[in-house]
């Protein structure tokens, strides 16, 4: 590996500015959940939560600074839940 | 004192990466089982869902949020050697943690006060998608909560690495992994927090 990518220091600065937009996420979040959606609410939480995770991931567990083997690790284990969490639901949703 | 073995830094992150997905298939194990419940008893999950004090939830996430950018922060100092500051950033982290559970010993004592707990009187007689709702709660947010006391022991433990200097600026991969852990610690929250307090 590059030493290069592995050194990446991600300034103060750069991480505060995500903790903020993370806020501003979680506010968003709430307030959306407040108003009555129906089942949209759930759809609409579960992105922002998404980008959420993603904003963790990418920034503070510095992913967006790794190399390639770690991301198509992360990617595998993503798809991996994302298939059993679809094989599932296509058991319960036409059972 | 100072002669440094030969470390593999990648190999030490890619080992602690390959356990975070153990851990992310662990929760999102949970996290079926409550997608799947929800659909079966959508009208129990809401009545049991709106018992939780969303404030408390919403406090806990924007400690964790901080929680984590102090350990990411603390990365930055390490790499570029502000050991003082190391140790404050971990030291801030822990106190984030210790916040958490303060909340969370107030939440569980609040429900466990109120007859709601696995296997109660109250929820036996009640119907049976509130009592799994309160399971999946309980087993959920306590295998969380074990990861945040976990997390907190292991960063307590690199702090004090870091001040007699085996963490520094040439060798912070144990910092590293220490706040990989503690990230998944507030990511796992992220998905907690909507689906419990919030959705319902």
């Amino acid at each position: 590996m590059d030493r290069h990518e592995q050194h990446h220091i991600i300034g103060y600065r750069k991480l505060t500015g995500i903790w903020l937009v993370l806020l501003i996420l979680t506010a968003l979040t709430v307030a959306i959940t407040r108003v009555e959606l129906g089942g949209y609410k759930v759809i609409a939480a579960l992105t922002i939560a998404c980008a959420k995770a993603g904003l963790v991931i990418a920034f503070f567990m510095h992913m967006k600074y790794e190399g390639r083997l770690l991301r198509w690790l992360l990617f595998l284990a993503l798809v991996t839940l994302a298939i059993f969490i679809g094989l599932t639901f296509f058991d319960v949703l036409y059972r | 004192m100072n002669h440094q073995e030969p470390k593999d830094y990648f190999g030490a992150k890619l080992g602690m990466w390959l356990f975070l997905f153990t851990e992310l298939l662990l929760f999102g194990g949970l996290f079926l089982l409550y997608a799947v419940y929800l659909k079966r008893y959508p009208h129990e999950f809401a009545t049991a869902g709106r018992q939780l004090d969303w404030t408390l939830g919403a406090t806990n996430t924007v400690i964790l949020l901080t929680s984590s950018l102090l350990a990411a922060m603390a990365v930055t100092a390490a790499q570029r050697g502000e050991t003082r500051r190391v140790v404050a950033l971990i030291g801030g982290t822990i106190l984030c943690a210790a916040g958490f559970m303060v909340i969370k010993y107030f939440e569980w004592s609040a429900k466990i006060g109120h007859g709601i707990y696995p296997g109660s009187e109250q929820l036996k007689s009640g119907p049976p998608g509130e009592s799994v709702f309160f399971s999946l709660y309980y087993i959920t947010t306590g295998i969380h909560g074990l990861h945040v006391v976990i997390g907190a022991l292991l960063l307590a433990w690199i702090a004090l690495k870091a001040r007699s200097g085996a963490v520094n600026a040439s060798d912070y991969i144990l910092l590293e992994n220490g706040a990989l852990y503690w990230h998944l610690v507030d990511l796992i929250w992220i998905f907690i927090f909507p689906l419990y307090y919030l959705v319902l």
